[in-house]
């Protein structure tokens, strides 16, 4: 990486819940996608074909133009072996790539970690929502977590002017000269960063103006908020933000709700591209889209129940556009337990996102050696 | 009453708790210590919660299904029981025998655990291992069910010995071998769960336990130097015996009740910090076969605990429980519980959620930027609300105390009700500057509860209100 360009960043939104795959890119042309999906089935006719084997949702058409212009990677077959159908323990297992024990250390918590080992930028890590992923736990890495950044900070509840000697009285307190035993004084130093964090993040709204109307959905105030932070250029590496909790969970009237999610992600990850754009900030972001898992291939008649094999997306300007690994065959003696079969191991999709563009060791990171998917302009 | 009867009342209800009013802890005070500790110890003897009001306000109280019910409704159970310790037992034994909803077919699961940790709680050590063991939760949780006469699954065998009961070693030595662990696991195969009814089209049904003959092992077998046709009972009863099994207990009483210890891993090689107490509660156990109420019965009574003040870092139910009940306002049903429950999973406790099997790891781990904003802005946002009747009865009591206080008086009066917080001297010297700026403080003047108000928010936002 030369001195002139700018480090780069990386954004993760989480569609929690199990994004169907198979509704998502659809693979229309394929007689076993109708027979397995008598019901909870994209028509024909309204798929946006891809290629004359599978096309997006067609409430994905602000997602299809980005691809259009070579922006989208997507990513295939995405799974890991033995796949758990649990929501919690899948998405434990994305988060901390320990698929056979629990581990209690993110992937991300440790790239941080790997940026900024002395933990002296506190805002290297920023995560939108409340409560903490797993994906950013690691002991010793400060994180701020930002349940809404117009009014993040500490003693947000009390009256502007009581509030700011509150908060003079609150940092006099909380020095950490006061030497009163480890923990004290860690507990000292932990509410300084958590105050010198929510200074540094107070300006970014402030500085922030865009011609980008964000939809009134959580994700898309959130994508927003990322966009601020990323263009205030506060030193922020990893942002991090979550679709309400099990949303994508479409166990019933699939049809409806998973329409309306894609129509509010695919709107929100093209207005993040646009005003990533009109600030000149498209170079140095990538955003990977994932979810803990896809779908049963047979519907359950109102919606789909919980299976394996999911599609990740990589959104910006240095991906290379396209389809990365293959389509999991439908034919009964490919599927597993009634699942797609993964092709990609996530630990791979994350390799690449660690090494190739952040730049930093993948193994320690992911938890070993993983075929990368060359998706990342080199 | 003397201050420092009320203060060490405070100190107990804490611990045992999830703290008490100051009407409350004076009303202790006056029973008396002791009498206050064998109350505690036999909740049995106190009202127990009514359901069948609160399910009217709460229709999904009754099935129960979802991990954000079942977090309401202990939420609402630790602020407004009359059996504190049942409670705070439940939470302790939901620390170490963990269960978490990730990998439980549903939260009720969890639930009928934590209802068997309320009743046997205080109980027999070895009755709660062996309805552990039979616990369809726990079998599936680690993996028993799939654990064979003929192909042994080792997972609950070893997290039996090594987070359950023994632990990994004491006193530099280790508790138990690898052979050990397999037999463990060989004497529990045939523990397994029954055939589950379809939850469709009416619903989740609880598992039940089954144990199958026909896969268990049943040839003899060495464990822990003991040799016979060993079952998951003998084992269990192998293992209470084990002067191991005193340590761990007492150790983990210890952790949870007095003062933070390292965490689990460490005590092979680290010796407690209160070796002649954990000898003391040692003996408890033997001497009343096991039994933990006895144990605690020793621990409360002792100087060491007495004197080991402020010495915990709360945990996020604690912290969201204890501030709960000194606010008020929560003493009977109404919306908006879920919202408060939730601030103790935005803190780091998903409870009926743990992390691992190893449980959460508490004290200084408890806190990171994010959920020490969660707890300050929590607690200020609660003090700061004068029209909840917590803190109108503490502007009252203050207000009684005189015509003016002086910014000494006022600091004190907040700390005392709280529950006899105490605070470094430079801090207090921050606060007391801060009241003097804004001028004599006039208990008879409009903006009088507002400052109290005002004071209960720094207070709750100091280090020192994160500890218990």
């Amino acid at each position: 990486m030369t001195s002139t360009k700018k480090d780069p960043v990386l954004v993760v939104l989480q569609l929690s819940g199990g994004n169907d795959a198979l509704n998502t890119i659809v693979p229309y042309a394929d007689p076993l996608y109708n027979d397995n999906r008598p019901i909870v089935r994209i028509p024909t006719d309204s798929v946006m074909p891809i290629n004359d084997y599978i096309g997006f949702n067609p409430n994905m058409g602000p997602i299809k133009e980005l691809y259009d212009q070579g922006k989208v990677a997507i990513i295939q077959g995405v799974g890991y072996p033995n796949p758990n159908r649990s929501h919690f323990r899948s998405m434990d297992i994305w988060h901390t790539c320990e698929p056979d024990k629990q581990g209690t250390e993110g992937w991300l918590g440790r790239a941080v970690k790997a940026i900024d080992p002395k933990g002296e930028n506190v805002l290297t890590c920023v995560n939108f929502g409340r409560g903490l992923p797993r994906a950013l736990v690691m002991p010793g890495v400060p994180i701020a977590s930002v349940g809404n950044l117009e009014t993040y900070g500490v003693l947000t509840g009390m009256e502007d002017e009581q509030r700011m000697e509150a908060l003079d009285l609150f940092s006099r307190i909380y020095s950490p000269t006061m030497g009163r035993g480890p923990v004290v004084d860690y507990l000292s130093s932990t509410g300084m960063d958590a105050l010198k964090g929510a200074d540094i993040l107070k300006e970014a709204p402030l500085k922030y103006s865009s011609s980008i109307e964000y939809g009134g959905d959580s994700v898309a105030q959130y994508m927003r908020s990322i966009a601020q932070v990323i263009t205030a250029d506060l030193g922020v590496r990893i942002l991090y933000t979550t679709a309400p909790y099990n949303s994508f969970d479409t166990h019933a009237g699939e049809l409806v709700t998973h329409a309306k999610l894609w129509t509010n992600v695919s709107q929100t990850v093209a207005d993040f591209y646009a005003d990533l754009k009109e600030h000149n900030a498209t170079d140095n972001v990538t955003l990977l889209v994932f979810t803990e898992f896809g779908r049963r291939v047979h519907d359950n008649g109102s919606g789909s129940d919980h299976g394996s094999g999911g599609i990740a997306f990589v959104v910006g300007d240095n991906v290379v556009g396209g389809l990365h690994g293959e389509y999991p065959s439908l034919a009964a003696d490919k599927l597993l337990e009634g699942d797609l079969q993964f092709n990609n191991d996530f630990r791979g999709l994350y390799s690449t996102l660690v090494e190739d563009w952040m730049g930093l060791d993948a193994k320690p990171v992911v938890g070993g050696s993983f075929e990368k998917i060359s998706y990342i302009k080199k | 009453m003397a201050n420092q009867d009320i203060a060490l009342m405070a100190h107990l209800m804490r611990r045992a708790g999830f703290g008490a009013t100051y009407e409350e802890l004076q009303a202790r005070a006056a029973k008396g210590y002791e009498a206050t500790v064998e109350e505690l110890l036999h909740p049995e003897e106190q009202p127990s919660i009514q359901m069948d009001l609160l399910e009217r306000y709460f229709i999904d109280w009754k099935e129960m299904n979802n991990i954000e019910t079942n977090q309401t409704y202990w939420t609402y159970r630790m602020v407004n029981t009359k059996r504190p310790l049942e409670e705070k037992m439940a939470l302790f034994w939901h620390s170490i025998l963990v269960v978490g909803n990730s990998k439980c077919e549903h939260g009720r699961q969890v639930r009928t655990q934590l209802e068997r940790f309320r009743s046997q709680g205080l109980g027999s050590f070895k009755d709660t291992l062996l309805s552990l063991a039979s616990d369809p939760a726990m079998i599936f949780y680690l993996d028993n069910q799939m654990s064979h006469k003929n192909a042994i699954n080792e997972n609950w065998g070893r997290e039996l010995l090594e987070l359950f009961s023994l632990g990994v070693g004491m006193d530099g030595k280790p508790n138990y071998s690898e052979d050990d662990v397999k037999v463990a696991a060989r004497a529990f195969t045939g523990w397994t769960i029954g055939n589950s009814i379809p939850r469709y089209p009416y619903g989740r049904y609880l598992n039940n336990f089954f144990y199958n003959p026909n896969d268990h092992d049943d040839s003899e077998k060495t464990f822990l130097g003991e040799t016979g046709r060993w079952n998951g009972e003998d084992v269990i009863d192998i293992i209470c015996k084990q002067p191991s099994a005193a340590r761990f207990v007492a150790r983990h009483l210890y952790n949870f009740f007095v003062a933070d210890e390292p965490q689990v891993p460490q005590w092979q090689r680290t010796p407690p910090k209160d070796m002649a107490l954990i000898k003391q509660m040692e003996k408890a156990y033997f001497d009343s076969n096991y039994e933990i109420r006895s144990m605690l019965r020793v621990l409360f009574n002792s100087d060491s605990f007495k004197n080991a003040r402020f010495a915990r870092v709360k945990s996020p139910a604690e912290v969201v429980a204890s501030t709960l009940k000194l606010v008020g306002g929560w003493e009977s049903p109404k919306p908006g519980l879920q919202v408060i429950a939730n601030e103790i999973r935005y803190m780091g406790q998903d409870l009926l959620n743990p992390p691992t099997v190893e449980g959460w790891h508490t004290g200084a781990e408890w806190i990171d930027s994010g959920t020490l904003v969660e707890r300050i802005n929590f607690c200020a946002d609660q003090m700061g609300d004068t029209s909840k009747p917590g803190v109108q009865a503490i502007i009252k009591r203050l207000a009684a105390q005189g015509k003016s206080l002086t910014p000494n008086q006022l600091v004190d009066g907040c700390l005392e009700s709280l529950g006899h917080y105490q605070l470094p001297q430079e801090t207090r010297k921050h606060l007391v500057e801060h009241i003097t700026k804004g001028g004599p403080v006039n208990t008879s003047s409009k903006d009088f509860g507002d400052r109290v108000a005002q004071v209960l928010q720094l207070i709750v936002s100091t280090q020192e209100y994160q500890f218990a």
